[in-house]
């Protein structure tokens, strides 16, 4: 296939007149155009509008005191102590969440990538976490999972000490106890099929060859664990953790119905943050430059994200 | 002979349905103590999904038992209250912006994948990264002037302006997966074709919409899921004409009395046809959500 292409592309292309190339060449970009256009309006335009509105004292309660401050709501976003400790529940809730998922979605493909009795059924099943809409999960764990008097978590416990002749259960206001791990819990919830999916299509995509070859040579089920599927799984793990952390980056259902970033601000993370900003203090100023903020830091996580897209997808054009 | 094909048809369908991740005979099987593991582990993640369901076919008073009873007799009482208390317009505001938003998508992207693929323009990755960079932005930076341009217009409260919102949020993901089908699509076929004389539409509706038809399948399946299910916006954009299935349930934030079994009600109806497209799309699923990278 490719000895027979290869001599073709070499050739030199057929001599065409200039102007007929430069038609062609527009005729080309016409179906992308549309689509084009519109990201970029849509898309774009908003965020240079950001910018300059992350330029101003603009509070909407205030209407006269409207004016150009240069960088000072930058200034204040640096030094809110606030905001820092958004950026830090956003660090600590990202990365929990990520590295938790991926920890279970790992052992789960690795389970799935056998054969067992139901497998296509199991597989499903495990699905489903993610497909339930984010905000009726969220008030699901809420509600009827985390709730103190009748949630399922206390109910169970309350169940197990009544069969061993206990009076009642212990009752864990889980949600005020442990703020965090609570939203972490339902978030890993959600994400662990996510990664479970993109690690198994990994798994999957691993020569056989060579695991029959390790199998025949006698290495043992963890070194070839280590030495073989963990480098061949590596781009996928990458893959997993960055869109997963840039999904994970702006989680606004979850915090907004499970904690409403309390109790005081122990589980507020950024975009919860900027909400509050721009719709309880009304701060557009400061809203915008939380706003830059977090797209210059999602910038840095998505260059690394871009790479490892990049990389895979030269292999599959390649291919 | 026949009544035996007719009676064997349904399971053989459900066969397949469950059976069709199997590899050939060379995948390794898991021992009977993993085979647990694996089933405990999916039955846990499963859990609250099925006591979801569970808890909306009883009636309040068993919903908030403890400890809780899985056995209480059924009704359908929850869902007929949700109709009374009329989620329908939530239903129908979600439905329009799903479906509407997915087909702009679909008539935005195609084109776009056609002339990245089949006949790319120069520098195609090039155009490919500046859609996929696009995803990449928080949408929350863009809420304030998204907010205040939409106030300025006189577009609050009205579904269009979700719609629009939510075909640039879907567009990178479908141009990047309708591109992975377009590639696939053979060459060869394609030269052969163009030599023959075939014009255009006959280009496309013999060769190329044949290999693309379970691609656009998926792309759509997988825009609607994130339109259906996106909160931010909606949240924050619509006030009460124009309101998605999400903000029906930000009612349910608060604790008020009992509610916990008409919450689980609305949270499996508002969640029915997302959960219906994924194990649809459940094979292309992995696809769409790694941007096609992952096949």
């Amino acid at each position: 296939m490719t000895t027979l292409t290869a001599p073709r592309k070499t050739a030199p292309p057929p001599a065409r007149p200039r102007t007929r190339s430069g038609v062609s060449k527009w005729r080309r970009r016409i179906p992308l155009l549309p689509a084009l256009i519109f990201t970029i309006v849509v898309t774009q335009l908003p965020f240079v509008a950001t910018l300059v509105i992350s330029t101003f004292q603009w509070n909407i309660l205030q209407p006269g005191d409207r004016h150009f401050t240069g960088l000072s709501n930058y200034a204040f976003v640096f030094t809110d102590e606030r905001l820092r400790a958004a950026v830090l529940n956003t660090v600590v809730l990202t990365a929990s969440v990520v590295l938790i998922s991926v920890l279970l979605g790992l052992g789960l493909a690795m389970l799935l990538d056998r054969r067992f009795v139901g497998r296509g059924l199991a597989r499903t099943l495990l699905i489903a976490p993610f497909l339930v809409m984010p905000v009726a999960a969220s008030l699901l764990w809420k509600h009827a999972i985390y709730n103190p008097d009748y949630g399922l978590l206390n109910g169970t416990l309350n169940a197990v000490y009544q069969f061993f002749g206990a009076d009642h259960g212990p009752t864990v206001d889980w949600i005020s106890s442990y703020p965090m791990p609570a939203v972490v819990v339902s978030l890993v919830w959600q994400w662990t099929p996510f990664m479970m999916l993109i690690l198994l299509a990994g798994l999957q995509a691993q020569p056989g060859d060579v695991l029959e070859a390790a199998r025949v040579d006698g290495a043992s089920a963890m070194a070839t664990f280590r030495f073989i599927t963990l480098p061949h799984l590596r781009q996928y793990l990458e893959l997993g953790i960055l869109l997963g952390t840039i999904y994970v980056v702006q989680t606004f259902d979850a915090v907004y119905t499970i904690t409403q970033g309390g109790p005081g601000s122990q589980t507020t993370n950024l975009p919860y943050e900027i909400y509050l900003t721009m719709f309880r203090k009304y701060e557009y100023g400061e809203a915008a430059a939380a706003g830059v903020v977090v797209v210059l830091g999602s910038i840095v996580i998505a260059t690394f994200a871009l790479r490892t897209i990049a990389s895979l997808f030269r292999e599959e054009t390649s291919r | 002979m026949t009544a035996h094909a007719a009676v064997g048809a349904p399971g053989a369908r459900l066969r397949k349905l469950f059976r069709r991740h199997d590899d050939p005979a060379g995948t390794p099987r898991l021992s009977p103590l993993w085979t647990f593991v694996a089933w405990l582990a999916t039955l846990a993640f499963f859990a609250p999904v099925a006591w979801m369901v569970l808890t909306s076919f009883h009636q309040e008073a068993d919903a908030a038992t403890n400890p809780p009873t899985p056995l209480a007799p059924l009704t359908l009482d929850q869902y007929q209250l949700l109709f009374g208390r009329d989620i329908t317009p939530f239903l129908l505001n979600s439905a329009m912006a799903s479906v509407i938003s997915t087909l702009l998508v679909l008539a935005l992207a195609v084109p776009t994948a056609y002339a990245l693929s089949i006949k790319p323009v120069e520098k195609w990755t090039d155009v490919m990264f500046f859609f996929l960079s696009t995803k990449f932005l928080p949408a929350i930076a863009a809420l304030l002037p998204v907010y205040m341009i939409v106030k300025e217009v006189g577009m609050l409260d009205n579904v269009w302006t979700l719609i629009v919102l939510y075909t640039a949020m879907n567009l990178p993901i479908a141009v990047w997966m309708m591109r992975s089908f377009l590639a696939e699509v053979p060459k060869e076929i394609l030269e052969a074709a163009e030599v023959d004389g075939a014009n255009l539409p006959t280009v496309l509706l013999r060769i190329v919409a044949p290999v693309a038809m379970p691609g656009l399948a998926a792309t759509s399946l997988i825009c609607f899921i994130f339109s259906w299910n996106e909160f931010m916006f909606a949240v924050n954009l619509t006030a009460t004409q124009a309101s998605t299935a999400p903000v029906f349930l930000v009612g349910f934030i608060t604790n008020e009395g009992l509610f916990l079994a008409r919450l689980c009600a609305a949270a499996t109806l508002v969640s029915l046809p997302v959960l219906i497209a994924g194990f649809a799309a459940q094979d292309k699923l992995v696809r769409g959500l790694s941007l096609g990278a992952v096949k």
